[in-house]
């Protein structure tokens, strides 16, 4: 075990590189390119074994990702933002050939207009993709997560493809201290790749992706994609387990901080999570009844874990860091799905949008999600989400408008 | 005139192995079928097919497939990246020793020429510039034929489909061209009809190590308009008019593989066709008729002249 201080970016590399990952077929975006660039080093000098691969596009680099697991390979891929709208397509394909591999978003905020800042969009629109989701708050939990991601793909319970977020700029460019775990440790926690048979053979002729042509083996198939992602939250409690003991670190599919006795229950996931703890420490250092559920596992949906833990809590804020047009924060729809089934469900659910594209959320923000949560009635119905936005930030905008020529509308809160 | 063939004198020679077994949804008398059939053949069973969206993909319908080797079904526009990663790790697999050399696979893309000359462009320029050794077959029916015949860049100028009903107003990519314009070690077109020409050619590309791509023409009977019985007569008229070359390029340079001495005119093979009626019912189209005759003349008067300094 050594420690040392890394990027978030360079942590997702180790993590391909202790994880012996053979293949990696590259292409680049910002911030995800020091990750790749990181393991061409690599596989030039000689520290990884296997073949390293420039592809033409993003939705050419996960055909291949796809078509080396296929066949047998320890794959590892990473993308970001457009680039893995790109490869969109190819997400529900190599789901659905149901093939283990490990990929890495570095996210960032979509076009138009074109932007480099992090927020939660890209990642969000492949949570129905089949890829199992895991966000990262830190550069070391960056790391374990791809090790945990390669235990829990190639299960046999699972197979498919594992999807680890970091948030662009505020982690996959902050420099934190890293563990970086013993790489004999590491090959005793993941099955050796000789333990699987390769995919395609000459005299074992295989097929994937095979037409179907009837709705009800389309069916079968697609629920049989459903249960596998499913049964990622017993994988995932058993790989948690034995990455306990193995490196004394546990990650759950949820991380809650100064829950015990919380009345009100800051949701966040990703980097600005830290943000959140802050504004907790400050309030409880002021005797206030907050304590923040970070969402570790966005697919398969912790639904009773969150139910567990939000289960009697007095109010819930969602804080989102994405935005779907016409309904607002995504992850709120989703904790609210969950909240409708609890039988002591809190009276209050608010839901807040902020930190898009990169911006910064200010502890004023945060005093103001708490002031907007405590102060609302219980079962005021449904309320659009309140977007977070400074004051100054707001008249920064009006100003860039103004020269731009347009009259500013009456948009900002 | 034909040239000289070091492998295969006549279809008796070739190889009786079937690696297509009968039976599959595709159409009858399909002629890309056809080409299928005659390459496995040749290529040996030893084989992965990446396909891309397009005909060919009906032919194994879950749990059904008529073929004996493997299959990995990619998108629409990315065989050729398919094929990089099947290439990839199965070198890896055999260099680490999971793999026994005598499993190996040849990776074939199969695609047709929506996917070829559209979508999938872009990762094949990208394979053939890695020099990415796997074979490449494009079943040229000339438009999108699974989705109910509309106008691909492979659509000849005049042809009839559901997207030109007045007729396509462009001339084909020359696919040929492009690839080989990215320096592959071997590029070539075949024809359904030829099955000495396309075996002799893929003995040609095997011990080449790269690219090796194919286009064949792929005689289409619903989307063309004929009876299936006549799909070899009109892929022979094809060649006979010219209006399909058979050629190759090792390395660059252009052979043609056979060369019609006394071209028929093009309306031998238009004619027949319900694609190419409006050309001669209820008025004769003399303006386009002599244009494609115009197009395969050219063709021919500078290939002929390259040829032969």
């Amino acid at each position: 075990m050594t420690r040392t201080m890394l990027t978030g970016n360079a942590a997702a590399a180790w993590g391909a590189r202790l994880a012996e990952a053979c293949y990696v077929p590259a292409f680049p975006i910002t911030p995800q390119t020091e990750i790749i660039e990181t393991l061409a080093g690599w596989f030039a000098d000689g520290s990884m074994r296997g073949r390293f691969v420039t592809l033409d596009s993003e939705h050419s680099m996960m055909t291949a990702a796809g078509a080396a697991a296929a066949a047998g390979v320890r794959t590892f891929a990473a993308t970001s933002s457009q680039g893995l709208l790109y490869a969109m397509e190819v997400l529900y394909t190599v789901a659905g050939w149901r093939v283990p591999f490990v990929l890495v978003n570095v996210s960032r905020g979509l076009s138009a207009p074109i932007t480099l800042g992090p927020d939660h969009n890209d990642v969000l629109a492949a949570r129905d993709s089949g890829f199992i989701q895991l966000h990262a708050e830190t550069c070391q939990e960056v790391l374990d997560s791809i090790l945990m991601a390669y235990r829990i793909a190639e299960d046999d319970r699972v197979s498919v493809p594992v999807l680890v977020n970091l948030d662009g700029f505020f982690l996959s460019f902050t420099r934190e201290p890293v563990e970086l775990p013993d790489p004999e440790e590491v090959r005793r926690f993941l099955a050796a790749p000789e333990s699987r048979p390769p995919g395609f053979s000459a005299s074992r002729p295989a097929a994937r992706g095979v037409a179907v042509l009837e709705g009800p083996t389309y069916s079968y198939f697609r629920y049989q994609l459903h249960l596998a992602v499913e049964q990622a939250r017993v994988v995932h409690e058993e790989a948690a387990e034995e990455f306990e003991r193995r490196f004394g670190r546990r990650h759950g599919m949820i991380d809650g901080y100064q829950l015990d006795d919380a009345e009100t229950v800051l949701i966040m996931a990703g980097s600005f999570a830290t943000k959140g703890r802050a504004a907790v420490d400050r309030w409880r250092a002021e005797g206030r009844r907050v304590g923040l559920l970070r969402l570790r596992m966005i697919r398969p949906w912790p639904t009773a874990e969150l139910a567990a833990a939000l289960s009697g809590r007095k109010a819930v804020a969602v804080l989102d860091q994405d935005l779907a047009p016409g309904l607002g924060g995504i992850l709120f729809q989703e904790v609210a799905a969950v909240l409708a089934r609890c039988p002591v469900r809190p009276s209050i659910l608010r839901s807040f949008v902020g930190g898009l594209g990169g911006k910064e959320i200010s502890r004023a923000e945060f005093d103001h999600v708490l002031q907007v949560t405590e102060q609302a009635g219980p079962n005021e119905g449904p309320v659009g989400p309140v977007l977070l936005m400074t004051a100054r930030e707001a008249e920064q905008v009006g100003q860039r408008l103004r020269i731009a020529g347009h009259v500013p509308e009456e948009a900002l809160p | 005139m034909k040239v000289t063939r070091e492998h295969y004198r006549s279809v008796k020679d070739l190889p009786s192995a079937e690696f297509v077994a009968p039976g599959s949804p595709l159409c009858a008398g399909c002629g890309g079928l056809t080409t299928l059939r005659l390459f496995h053949k040749v290529l040996g069973g030893k084989v992965v097919v990446v396909n891309a969206a397009g005909c060919m993909t009906l032919m194994a319908t879950y749990p059904f497939t008529p073929l004996r080797s493997s299959w990995l079904y990619t998108t629409m526009a990315s065989p050729s990246a398919g094929a990089q990663g099947l290439r990839d790790a199965l070198d890896i697999l055999i260099e680490s020793g999971r793999l026994p050399a005598d499993e190996n696979l040849e990776v074939l893309v199969l695609a047709g020429d929506g996917s070829t000359i559209d979508m999938g462009l872009s990762s094949t320029s990208g394979a053939i510039h890695r020099g990415l050794n796997f074979w490449y077959l494009c079943y040229d029916n000339e438009a999108y034929g699974n989705t109910g015949f509309q106008a691909s860049p492979a659509s000849p100028l005049g042809s009839l489909t559901a997207t030109s009903p007045l007729g396509t107003p462009w001339s084909k990519k020359d696919i040929f061209e492009i690839w080989r314009s990215h320096r592959p070690p071997y590029v070539a077109t075949i024809s359904p009809h030829d099955a000495v020409d396309l075996a002799e050619k893929i003995e040609r590309a095997r011990p080449l190590c790269g690219p090796k791509l194919f286009v064949s023409l792929a005689t289409c009977p619903p989307g063309w308009g004929f009876e299936p019985a006549m799909g070899d007569e009109l892929a022979k008229l094809a060649i006979e008019t010219g209006i399909w070359p058979l050629k190759e390029a090792t390395d660059g340079s252009i052979r043609h593989t056979f060369i019609p001495e006394h071209r028929r005119p093009v309306e031998a093979y238009l004619e027949p066709q319900r694609r190419y009626r409006h050309l001669f019912h209820p008025d004769r189209r003399d303006d386009v008729i002599a244009a494609i005759q115009a197009a395969v003349d050219r063709y021919w008067d500078a290939a002929i002249a390259s040829e032969r300094c």
